[in-house]
């Protein structure tokens, strides 16, 4: 029987087994919709605005592993999604996201709602296609998805023309895909996994640093068992929270700029590095030249072979899944009789000792303003660490990702490269749906919550109960403490004036406000959040307005030169 | 240092924004590129002039194979290979520069494919430094209008690039 190419759009998604679509209709996806209205296997989430879209799906991505998929309209509907678009792209989310498009005859013509979405979004997407036959619609589809989820994952737009949309044809799902110009590699070389064992079991002072990764690759129980079995010290990049527990001693926190200080001096020190699904980027290992001043052989695990020698050279790279890598190293060793050289591993222990007995995250806890820091580690306490924590962008942020101790991946969603302020409510929105059993919290500052605020009325409508933690200092604090650090104090712009009353705003859309003004009051704001299981509470935590994120490894400095508390 | 990159990419519309958008996107520089369909009509094949120290044409070489639309890549100038370039040029060819500039072109084997009363076509096929030479071999003055391909490459005996 022939479908219409609306039809066959769904159809698709739903023969895919997409659970959820993330999507806001217009004039040129209306025929989608009404067919979407037509059937219940694919459930359609209305946002308020289509960056939300992309971000909620890009959340769902990250909560599950499972690709996340978006239906937007042509024009505005395609723009307003490319913030979200890109960053996916950057942190390497497998997605889908369906553009409408004017019909094939007004292709060029400037008609309304057009704009050349696979023009736009060329260079923040893994890939992306223009649907001119209704024939191709279910294979390009299929495609999409094989290409989004496979390798290093990313982000696949359709566009499809309207008038495809009314076109007919038969109705075939492929079943599999080839492409003869796309075949990630999988397996990791065994000479130079091989190699890269001989540098790791005579190290005398190793590091191992992993990233995003490890967490997209489903490889943390790999890591984790590869880690315990050296006895090595393993960091974690913010992207890569949760790849190795946080309460496992041989943990030395995140690196990077706003890293530890035992971390980023064990980076610049080791004389053998290990890196697993990171790219060495300039938040990361801050100046390479500075890097490079210490000598070191590195090795380096990523299935993407451009991101191996890009920033930084390597002595072994491993093209490959990390997963099947870290298992393969991990099967060799224990076939191997080759043991870690454990005098050298346990006076480079004693040094990275000293070095975490600097304590470098420490903070006035005898305040009377509440501590931002305080409040994450409040919020860990109450929910056990098991929380699914999204954040905005900037200090909280950090505080987040240096106070929250992820055991576990696809804990922690963030924008990690791009930096998207926003994306910390919609993430929690595709979080609670992906794992609706679980607490979601949204750690967030009163300059990112606001721009994707309009999102409290999607929650309201499909009742997901985020609690949104606002560490409210009425600035924006990451612009500030820069301009505090390295612009004499001028704090041009970065007062957020005239702010709304959140606890009345959450109110209006028919949540629960709390306003916290008190360190005695945090934890106990929390738990009454979390046990209000089936409601948003929004805590608008007012708190110190002159607290940094420390330690700091300033723009351009190396790793080793952090401004410490 | 100057590197002559072959690639095979799928002949879909797009394709050639795709690596364009890369070396634009990235910072790469292009000197030159062509591209055409192949005797395989789904097959376009593209060759591109570009410098750049050895990490960042590796770079170049990894970042477009990762392009979807792209088939295979190779490096033309990691071994032996040949490289032509195509110019039409139009040159003043009045009075007694008529004859000289009709040895000119035989000089630098090249063929007068357009004739008025005041000037010549010349169609000429080389490497580019044979190309500027001739320019550079022409007085002053005496280019009305030049057109050139870039190059295109291929590897000497044996090596092959199909898919």
């Amino acid at each position: 029987m022939e479908l219409t190419g609306a039809e066959i759009t769904v159809r698709c998604l739903a023969d895919e087994g997409v659970e959820y679509l993330f999507g806001y209709p217009g004039g040129a996806v209306l025929h989608i919709y009404d067919e979407l209205f037509k059937q219940d296997r694919v459930k359609h989430i209305l946002v308020r605005h289509e960056q939300a879209a992309v971000h909620a799906a890009d959340g769902y991505a990250r909560a599950c592993q499972k690709p996340g998929v978006v239906l937007v309209t042509s024009g505005p509907g395609a723009t307003n999604a490319v913030t979200g678009i890109a960053t996916a792209y950057m942190d390497s989310i497998p997605m889908v996201i369906l553009t409408g498009q004017v019909p094939t005859h007004a292709i060029g013509q400037d008609a309304f709602q057009e704009v050349d979405s696979i023009g736009i979004t060329r260079p923040c997407v893994k890939h992306n296609f223009l649907v001119k036959d209704v024939h191709d619609l279910a294979a390009t589809i299929k495609k999409a998805f094989y290409i989004a989820t496979t390798g290093r994952p990313g982000p696949v737009v359709v566009d499809i023309p309207k008038d495809i949309t009314m076109a007919r044809c038969e109705y075939v799902y492929p079943t599999s895909v080839s492409l003869r110009s796309y075949n990630p590699v999988v397996k990791g070389h065994s000479g130079q996994i091989r190699k890269a064992l001989n540098l790791l079991l005579e190290a005398k002072r190793p590091m191992i640093y992993a990233g995003g990764g490890v967490v997209l690759g489903e490889a943390a129980a790999e890591l984790t068992q590869l880690v315990r079995s050296l006895g090595f010290p393993c960091t974690n990049t913010l992207m890569g929270l949760g790849g190795f527990p946080a309460s496992d001693p041989q943990y030395m926190g995140m690196l990077g700029m706003h890293g530890t200080y035992e971390a980023n001096m064990a980076m610049q020190h080791c004389d053998v590095l290990l890196a697993v699904g990171a790219r060495f980027d300039d938040r990361v290992i801050g100046n390479p030249k500075h890097f490079f001043q210490e000598d070191r052989r590195i090795i380096h695990i990523d299935v993407d072979p451009s991101s191996i020698s890009k920033r930084v050279k390597v002595d072994v790279p491993i093209v490959g899944d990390v997963k099947d890598v870290l298992a393969e190293m991990s099967r060799q060793i224990a076939a191997g009789t080759q043991k870690p050289d454990a005098p050298a591993l346990k006076s480079w222990w004693t040094q990275i000792e000293l070095w975490r007995a600097r304590d470098c995250l420490k903070y006035d806890r005898t305040s009377e303003i509440i501590k931002p820091q305080m409040v994450i580690e409040k919020l860990w306490e109450v929910t056990g660490g098991d929380a699914i924590v999204t954040s905005d962008v900037g200090q909280h942020q950090m505080w987040a990702a240096q106070f929250y101790r992820f055991d576990k991946p696809r804990r922690w969603l963030n924008s990690g490269g791009l930096g998207t302020m926003g994306v910390g409510l919609p993430y929690a929105m595709g979080a609670l749906l992906a794992h609706p059993d679980t607490p979601v919290a949204c750690v967030t500052g009163e300059a990112s919550i606001q721009m994707c605020i309009q999102e409290l009325s999607t929650c309201k409508q499909y009742r997901m109960p985020v609690k949104i933690l606002n560490l409210n200092n009425r600035y924006m604090g990451m612009v500030r403490q820069w301009q505090e650090f390295f612009h004499g104090n001028r704090y041009a712009e970065s007062y957020m004036d005239a702010l709304p009353d959140f606890v009345k705003l959450a109110e209006s859309y028919g949540h629960v406000g709390i306003r916290i003004e008190k360190p005695a009051d945090i934890e106990p704001a929390i738990r009454e959040a979390f046990a209000r299981k089936n409601e948003l509470v929004f805590m608008d935590f007012i708190t110190d307005q002159t607290e940094n994120v420390f330690p700091m490894v300033p723009g351009g400095k190396g790793l080793s030169e952090m401004i410490l508390v | 240092m100057r590197h002559i990159i072959s690639l095979l990419l799928e002949n879909e519309s797009g394709a050639l924004s795709r690596v364009a958008g890369l070396f634009s996107a990235r910072g790469y520089n292009i000197e030159s590129l062509t591209v055409a369909p192949t005797e395989d009509e789904t097959l376009s094949r593209m060759t591109i002039v570009t410098s750049g120290s050895d990490d960042v044409i590796e770079q170049i070489t990894k970042q477009l194979n990762k392009l979807v639309d792209v088939v295979k890549v190779v490096d033309l100038s990691e071994g032996e290979h040949i490289e032509r370039e195509l110019m039409l040029v139009k040159v003043r060819a009045s009075g007694k520069d008529r004859e000289e500039m009709k040895r000119m072109a035989d000089i630098f084997r090249g063929r007068i494919i357009d004739v008025t009363d005041k000037s010549y076509t010349i169609e000429l096929t080389g490497t580019g430094q044979k190309l500027d030479a001739f320019l550079d071999a022409l007085e002053e003055g005496a280019v009305l209008e030049a057109v050139r391909t870039g190059a295109s490459g291929i590897g000497r005996g044996d090596r092959i690039l199909r898919v």
